[in-house]
């Protein structure tokens, strides 16, 4: 079943990289190969693999090899499959929302505070909802941080109060107007069925009918978070994988000058 | 303290683990004061489950709270939900669950029932408990007869979790991971149940990020375990969870639908759930009571401390949890063999040398309970999305587990972090762990650590750090340990938390006819 998998023969397509016909590289520009893996529920024999080489041309991907394939179950089998991605996606004109102010770590975020707002800045966090997770809030709040970024509790010029996981939207905002907070950071990690979609939603509406959502930046994180989703949902900003407490205090502290907020209203 | 380590390859001192078990000892007898002093609301209807009430009344309010309502409005729970119902029953004839369904419809008044002769009472209180005794005795039973018939597995056992919210679904997944090899399923249980104050009825299809644990979906789990075992040839072991604000009546339910395994530890509610300890603890010690008589492994949550504090500078807040959760179990009569304690490989994988101390740790705990069978678990925190990396990590948990001989090997998903395991999720973990247990099986007796080396002085300084994290516990007495945050970074108020209105003094006439008969976790 290797026969084909080291062939270097069949090359006679455009080997130059054109930004606006994107596609996946494996060992030569624009050989698109992309590998998928994936449960189909039949049985584990040859029809099931002619069945996802099949499915793996529905998606796009020509010359499917089935390289391996597994019972899994009497009615399901894995398969891992490679291929090469026909479809190409025009890279210049993709535009994104990011977060994009420079990151600042810790030292320069407390300089920053001092000179440009005066205080300390208050920050409340919770995981919101049903979610009982607090490994993300805790990433960025707790005082050791997550892999080797200090959190906010270690923050000299921050106030930051983590409340725990499955603090309900209500409890949330009564703690913000309790502690004049500055900054609502709200994370979701394990959730089903969008469920985060609309507790995230629930939040905003909260903060509107009180009147708080134009005081505060309201800022949203999580494994399935990103900016244009946040922005989306009427947040000020999102934090996906690989965000860390200097990115969200950055973004923060950059906002509430932005948005000249750096005075008490109450 | 007897000593039970045999040789320790480690070179730890027999002394100080003595000593440290010591210091627990005195600190659970000293939390077991203020528990014998009291009961709480899902003890009584732990008690009422097992005395066979069961269902809902028209709003879905289950019998067992309706009657514990009822009790505590009136100021009668202090006597204990059985002294009502043995009362109740030699008043009316009827039986316990008639009698729950009169009180919810209010054609029967509980609280204004005149109270009989105490002693009579009681004994009829024991007369109806014995019966449901001999229902979880006759389970344990066939457990151990299943066992000893189909032979039980030697080495880890292969503990998967099943979590799609449906257990109709879980049931197809669970079949699925037993042909694969899976010892243990776990069906996770939803996201929230553990606050809530009553244990949802029947079957169930919905939840987020897990599913109800009810008592008929424990039921149908079960009955699709012993069929697919029975295929197989192997007992196929069904893990639940009972710990949050329903811990006794959960195991009770467990008891009765023959779980093996049950997530059981009252310091996990207090630090990650926010459950009020004085409650918990209550509950947690009834729980184990009839977990310890049903044959059931608990499992403790020392684990998730590493997920909140520093796996590396913590791992002796969970030797210590460890030896505190062995005495609690010591005291509701839990048998070594049942104790699951807990821990995990969570360091982080760029901290140089890492694995030698994962190593040290998990031979060092091997060595304190040597007949505890330990639950393991994966690495969470560090994982990332990046499956390949991740099912690198779990691979080098596995290779500990083996080389350890731990005995509850909660196995990796090389998807975690990113969604509840799918069925294809599943095979790769436990190709990878099978792999590894067999070609490295024997590989941990014949190793010998250097003496002196990094494996030895990391094991002898957690140690050390522990029984002194101890001698500071008994001091303060637990209660204020948590108070001031010892445990994975997280401060709980005595006061503060979820459930404390649920906790009741007892009175002097109470009864728990559930307690005499079980506690000790006698056979016979």
């Amino acid at each position: 079943m290797s026969s084909g998998l080291y062939s270097t023969s069949k090359k006679d397509f455009d080997k130059t990289l054109d930004l606006t016909r994107v596609k996946p590289y494996g060992d030569t520009m624009n050989d698109g190969k992309t590998q998928v893996s994936f449960t189909l529920p039949v049985a584990d024999d040859d029809r099931a693999v002619a069945a996802a080489a099949q499915l793996a041309e529905k998606m796009g991907l020509r010359e499917p090899q089935v390289v391996y394939h597994k019972s899994l179950d009497a009615q399901f089998t894995f398969f891992v499959v490679y291929g090469a991605c026909e479809h190409t996606v025009d890279y210049t004109s993709i535009k994104v929302h990011t977060v994009d102010n420079q990151v600042m770590g810790m030292a320069e975020t407390n300089e920053f505070i001092r000179d440009r707002i005066g205080r300390k800045v208050v920050i409340i966090g919770a995981s919101t909802g049903t979610d009982a997770h607090t490994v993300g809030i805790d990433a960025i709040m707790n005082m050791k941080g997550y892999a080797g970024h200090y959190g906010l509790e270690r923050y000299e010029m921050i106030e930051a109060h983590n409340l725990g996981s499955q603090v309900t939207n209500e409890e949330f905002v009564k703690k913000a107007v309790e502690l004049k907070a500055d900054v609502l950071l709200v994370s979701q990690t394990v959730t089903q069925k969008n469920v985060h979609i609309q507790n995230l939603t629930e939040l905003v509406e909260l903060l509107e009918a009180e009147g708080l959502r134009d005081k505060v930046v309201l800022v949203c994180g999580g494994p399935r978070i990103t900016h244009e989703l946040a922005k989306e949902l009427g947040y000020d900003a999102g934090f996906g994988p690989g965000k860390y407490a200097d990115d969200v205090a950055s973004f923060a502290v950059n906002d509430i000058v932005r948005r000249g907020l750096a005075k008490r209203t109450a | 303290m007897e000593n039970r380590m045999s040789h320790s390859k480690l070179n730890l001192d027999p002394k100080r683990v003595a000593e440290a078990r010591e210091l627990a000892q005195k600190i659970a007898l000293d939390t077991q004061k203020f528990i014998d002093r009291h009961t709480t609301v899902t003890v009584e209807r732990a008690v009422l489950r097992l005395l066979g009430i069961d269902g809902v009344d028209a709003e879905e309010v289950p019998l067992p709270n309706v009657v514990v309502a009822h009790l505590q409005k009136a100021g009668k729970l202090a006597l204990g939900a059985a002294n009502a119902i043995g009362n109740a029953v030699l008043k009316t004839g009827l039986t316990p669950q008639q009698i729950a369904e009169r009180t919810s419809s209010g054609e029967l008044d509980l609280a204004t029932l005149p109270m009989g002769d105490l002693f009579e009472v009681r004994a009829k209180a024991m007369e109806l408990a014995r019966e449901t005794v001999e229902r979880i005795r006759a389970n344990r039973n066939r457990r151990e007869e299943t066992l000893k018939a189909v032979g039980d597995k030697t080495g880890p056992l292969l503990y998967v979790i099943v979590a799609t919210g449906n257990i109709h679904e879980d049931i197809v997944q669970a079949r699925a991971a037993a042909k694969q090899g899976a010892d243990v399923i776990a069906v996770i249980r939803t996201t929230g149940q553990s606050l809530l104050d009553y244990v949802p009825f029947g079957a169930t299809t919905e939840g987020f990020g897990g599913t109800y644990a009810t008592q008929e979906n424990f039921r149908l789990m079960r009955a699709a375990l012993d069929e697919e075992g029975g295929k197989l040839g192997r007992y196929i072991r069904l893990c639940n969870y009972c710990s949050g604000l329903c811990m006794p009546e959960i195991a009770a339910m467990g008891a009765l639908e023959r779980l093996d395994v049950m997530l059981n530890d009252a310091l996990y509610g207090i630090l990650f759930r926010d459950i009020n300890m004085q409650r918990t603890m209550v509950d947690q010690y009834f729980s184990r009571i009839i977990n310890g008589f049903a044959g059931v492994i608990i499992n403790t949550g020392e684990d998730n401390y590493l997920t909140t504090d520093d796996a590396f500078e913590a791992a002796h807040t969970v030797l210590a949890s460890q030896f505190i959760n062995e005495q609690f179990a010591v005291l509701a009569g839990l048998p070594e063999e049942q104790m699951g304690l807990g821990h995990a490989f969570e360091m982080d994988p760029e901290l140089k040398k890492g694995f030698l101390y994962e190593l040290a740790q998990a031979q060092m705990a091997r060595e304190i309970f040597p007949r505890a069978p330990l639950k393991y678990m994966p690495p969470t925190k560090f994982m990332t999305g990046n499956i390949f990396r991740g099912h690198v990590q779990d691979a080098l948990f596995n290779m500990v587990t083996s080389m350890t001989n731990q005995r509850i090997c909660l196995l990796g998903m090389l998807t975690e972090a990113i969604h509840t395991p799918f069925m294809s999720d599943r095979y790769l973990a436990l190709e990878n762990a099978r792999y590894i247990f067999s070609t490295m099986e024997g590989l941990g007796d014949e190793i010998e650590f250097k003496k002196g080396g990094i494996i030895e002085q990391r094991a002898h300084a957690v140690l050390e750090n522990a029984a002194r994290l101890l001698a500071e516990i008994e001091r303060d007495g637990l209660f204020k340990t948590l108070e001031k945050g010892k445990f994975a970074g997280v401060k709980r108020p005595i006061n503060g938390g979820k459930g404390l209105e649920g906790v009741v003094e007892k009175d002097t006439a109470y009864v728990n006819p559930f307690i005499d008969l079980m506690l000790g976790g006698k056979k016979s």
